[in-house]
């Protein structure tokens, strides 16, 4: 019965944004009272999609058998929290969470935007429920997520075990809500290219989204990457997979788009670039989301896909994005450009930003598509993976990472780079003399590392430097330094952590890169194996059967260089209701640095062990979790509150900042 | 040869049967060959996988491929020898970085290519904002001017 009631509210949801869609492009010029009745609409399809949703979770959690998707994906003995992520972790329950967050964004546009002008506020809305109704639509033509199976079995065929993971429970939904959130983006640029309304208000009303969406697909990517550091067993972190790539490419748009926005409401330049910098974000998100789908591309994320889907899913792709950049190419030439500035300033520092980062995710999208393409007009299969990607990438990122530090010390309008160079001597001087120290302590392994040091130095210093250099540290007294730093908007705290976290990331992709160990061995029980510093003793191999699962453990002793010793276990499970094996390696951190350890197959007697020992790795994800965080700080700056822009028409009297 | 039939039994077989990634029997014993090998695998794709490279994989093809790229290293073959001979036989789609060639000269020219062009635009849109001068400056762009003009210390 609930399924059905699901069904319904999903139907209902679709048919509400079919007319939520029509009606706001046929009536946007009528006023507040269309929007009053858009922005009810798109409460209740949000209402509609959760209970829809909410049928579903309840359906797994009960096990309901007579719902085919629960069949498919689900097993009466999951533990609970698998069994509401299991929603998720397949092609229809997945597109019902990604039109839950659509409609959800929708939902938080009409709730806290109140103060926008009632046509912008109509035609955002409008195009979210455009979006709603091909995306909606598409799911229950083509992906069904309530169709019942009759007979119901009485067991389900359980869910992909490298999938039962908290990761899954945290990591789509954080992507979605990254991805998905830069529809509110697209939104806004349609309705500003529809409307002709195209100001400073408007990137003011932009960015908090952007900076909202951007920092949840942060948090998803770097959670992502982290869980298949640990789960897929060897340690690797980040594969350049297509599907990776498709959502590392939104995050470079989203990443160029927050600072073009920028630019965009304190001096109302780049206004064209901006709009079609929305546009490309969402298109590429889109293309991340449903590339996969449409059976292409084949990832380890692929789910099963069929003929019709791909091409329904491909049709929708070129109706959004088609439709966008057709609109914008009517209406981009009558934009007016406004704000003039001399090459070096702010606007040309943030101009370099977007010229690498827009640049990155071009050779991005090549690199993912060109074997496709190639393929099928000239016949010819070629790979194209990691080590393209790590030597293309790295070459526009470094460029980008040199001038980065600069960027927060020039003017808007016009600046003087020795003055912004003076004032970074001080980390310059820093990050040269850290790379040498630890080059000479560490051993270069590989040539480029202490390229890549200096580098990331450079940027985390660079980072507080400025923070450093606004509070007058070392020249006025202490007491004033702080008053002066606590004084700082937190906008400038936002900047600083978040550059402050990007140094830091890769300092760890570069220490882990140079200076991993690994060892490879057969150890027996009793036995005790080393690697840099840390003594592996195998104390004991058990077999232990959980809830769904049953388990070969070796029970390890660790001896860090400290002396101290630590427990760990890693294990080689088997679920019971597909005989599928995982292997679950132990992870133990000391400091920054971590221990892997994995247990290979038995052997004749005795048991393959694998080490290896990851220097400084969890730096990578905690300079995520820095530009994450720095995300939520700039969304409680005062003038990145959603509801602030109707005060806008006096900012531009506003000194910039 | 031996090791060819083996070779090519396991890819009539190929089936990706949970394995290994790199076991202890392969380890060769000297360390620069070792390291050598490594390096060579990271960057050969595992057939049988989804975007892996052979250093990274559980599949026994991915270890046959290992085992002989361990084998054309002690032969004497040089690192460049050891990729050929793989590409002899599996095609350039085993090659993770592909190599430079006609087919592939799009994809090694993009990246520099889109950093070109979007310089060049970048320096046409500035050539045009720095030549509208004066002349036909509308409203908007009049009050711009003025608080450039008037505005140059308000910057910080």
């Amino acid at each position: 019965m609930s399924i059905e009631l699901g069904h319904f509210a999903l139907i209902l949801a679709f048919a509400v944004a079919t007319v939520s869609t029509i009606g706001g492009y046929m009536f946007w010029r009528r006023g507040q009272r269309v929007a009053l009745v858009l922005s009810q609409g798109a409460v209740l399809q949000f209402v509609l999609v959760a209970a829809a949703f909410a049928a579903l979770i309840q359906a797994f959690i009960a096990s309901d058998f007579s719902l085919a998707l629960a069949v498919n994906n689900s097993h009466s003995l999951k533990p609970l929290i698998y069994k509401i992520s299991g929603v998720w972790g397949n092609h229809e329950g997945s597109m019902v969470l990604w039109i839950l967050i659509l409609v959800a964004f929708g939902a938080m546009v009409a709730t806290f935007g109140r103060r926008l002008p009632s046509d912008l506020m109509t035609l955002v809305l409008a195009t979210q429920s455009l979006l709603v109704a091909a995306f909606g639509g598409f799911t229950l033509f083509t992906s069904n997520p309530f169709a019942r199976m009759v007979p119901p079995p009485l067991e389900g065929n359980d869910l992909n075990p490298v999938l039962q993971d908290v990761g899954l429970a945290i990591h789509p939904p954080l992507l979605y809500a990254g991805y998905v959130g830069f529809s509110i983006c697209f939104s806004f640029a349609i309705a500003a290219l529809i409307s002709g309304r195209i100001d400073q208000a408007w990137a003011r009303w932009v960015r908090p989204w952007t900076m909202l969406s951007w920092t949840f697909l942060t948090l998803g990517i770097a959670m992502g990457s982290y869980w298949a550091y640990y789960e897929l067993g060897w340690g690797g972190w980040w594969f350049w997979d297509p599907v990776e790539n498709a959502s590392f490419m939104p995050w470079l748009a989203g990443t160029a788009l927050l600072h073009s926005a920028l630019v965009m409401e304190k001096r109302n330049a780049l206004k064209i670039w901006t709009i079609f910098l929305s546009i490309i974000t969402f298109s590429l998100s889109l293309l991340g989301t449903f590339l996969v789908r449409s059976g292409i591309l084949t990832s380890v994320h692929t789910f099963a896909s069929d003929p019709t889907r791909g091409l329904v899913i491909l049709a929708l792709l070129a109706l959004v994005i088609g439709g966008a950049f057709f609109l914008f190419a009517l209406r981009a030439s009558s934009l007016r450009q406004g704000g003039l500035f001399a090459p070096v300033s702010r606007e040309g520092a943030l101009i370099v930003n977007n010229l690498f980062l827009a640049t990155a995710v071009g050779a991005v999208l090549v690199g993912t598509l060109y074997p496709l393409l190639l393929d099928a007009l000239v016949g010819t299969t070629i790979s194209v993976g990691a080590p393209f990607f790590n030597l293309t990438f790295g070459a526009l990122m470094a460029p980008l990472l040199v001038v980065l530090p600069f960027g927060p010390f020039l003017a808007w309008k016009r600046a003087d780079v020795m003055a912004a160079a003076q004032r970074l001597m001080g980390a310059a001087a820093l990050a040269v003399f850290l790379t040498i120290l630890i080059s000479a302590l560490g051993g270069v392994s590989i040539s480029l590392a202490p390229l890549g040091l200096l580098l990331g130095f450079w940027v985390a210093f660079g980072a507080i430097a400025e923070l450093v250099d606004r509070s007058k540290l070392g020249r006025v007294p202490l007491g004033e330094s702080w008053r002066r730093l606590a004084g700082l908007p937190r906008s400038a705290f936002s900047t600083a952590i978040a550059h402050f976290g990007m140094g830091v990331t890769v300092l760890g992709i570069v220490a882990t890169s140079a200076w991993e160990t690994e060892l490879v061995t057969t150890l027996n029980p009793g036995e005790t194996a080393e690697l840099s510093g840390y003594s592996i003793a195998f104390d004991s191999f058990s077999q232990t059967a959980a809830q769904n699962y049953v388990a070969d453990e070796g029970h390890f002793t660790i001896t860090g260089p400290d002396g101290k010793t630590r427990p760990m276990i890693a294990e080689r499970r088997t679920y019971v209701a597909t005989g599928t094996p995982t292997t679950e390696a132990a992870i133990e951190t000391y400091g920054f640095s971590q221990l892997y350890l994995q247990l290979g197959e038995p052997l004749d007697d005795t048991h393959v062990l694998r080490v290896w020992f990851k220097p400084y790795i969890t730096l990578i994800w905690l300079g995520a979790l820095l530009m994450a965080g720095a995300g939520f700080l700039s969304l409680t700056d005062r003038r990145m509150r959603i509801g602030v822009p109707k005060r806008v028409a006096h900012a531009a009297a506003e000194p910039a900042e | 040869m031996i090791r060819l039939r083996v070779l090519l039994i396991a890819l009539a077989m190929s089936v990706a049967l949970p394995g290994l990634a790199v076991g202890p029997g392969e380890i060769l014993p000297d360390p620069v060959l070792e390291q050598r090998a490594r390096d060579i695998s990271a960057g050969l794709r595992c057939l049988v996988c989804q975007n892996q490279s052979i250093d990274d994989s559980d599949a026994d093809l991915a270890r046959d491929l290992r085992v002989l790229v361990r084998e054309r290293l002690v032969a004497g073959d040089t690192d460049e020898q050891v990729r050929q001979y793989l590409v002899d036989r599996y095609g350039e789609y085993v090659l993770l970085n592909p190599r430079l060639n006609a087919h592939t000269i799009l994809l090694w020219v993009a990246a520099p290519l889109l950093l070109l062009v979007g310089l060049g635009a970048v320096v046409i849109a500035a050539r045009r904002r720095n030549s509208a001068d004066g002349a036909d400056l509308d409203d908007d762009e009049a009050a711009v001017l003025a608080e450039l003009q008037d505005g140059n210390g308000r910057a910080d």
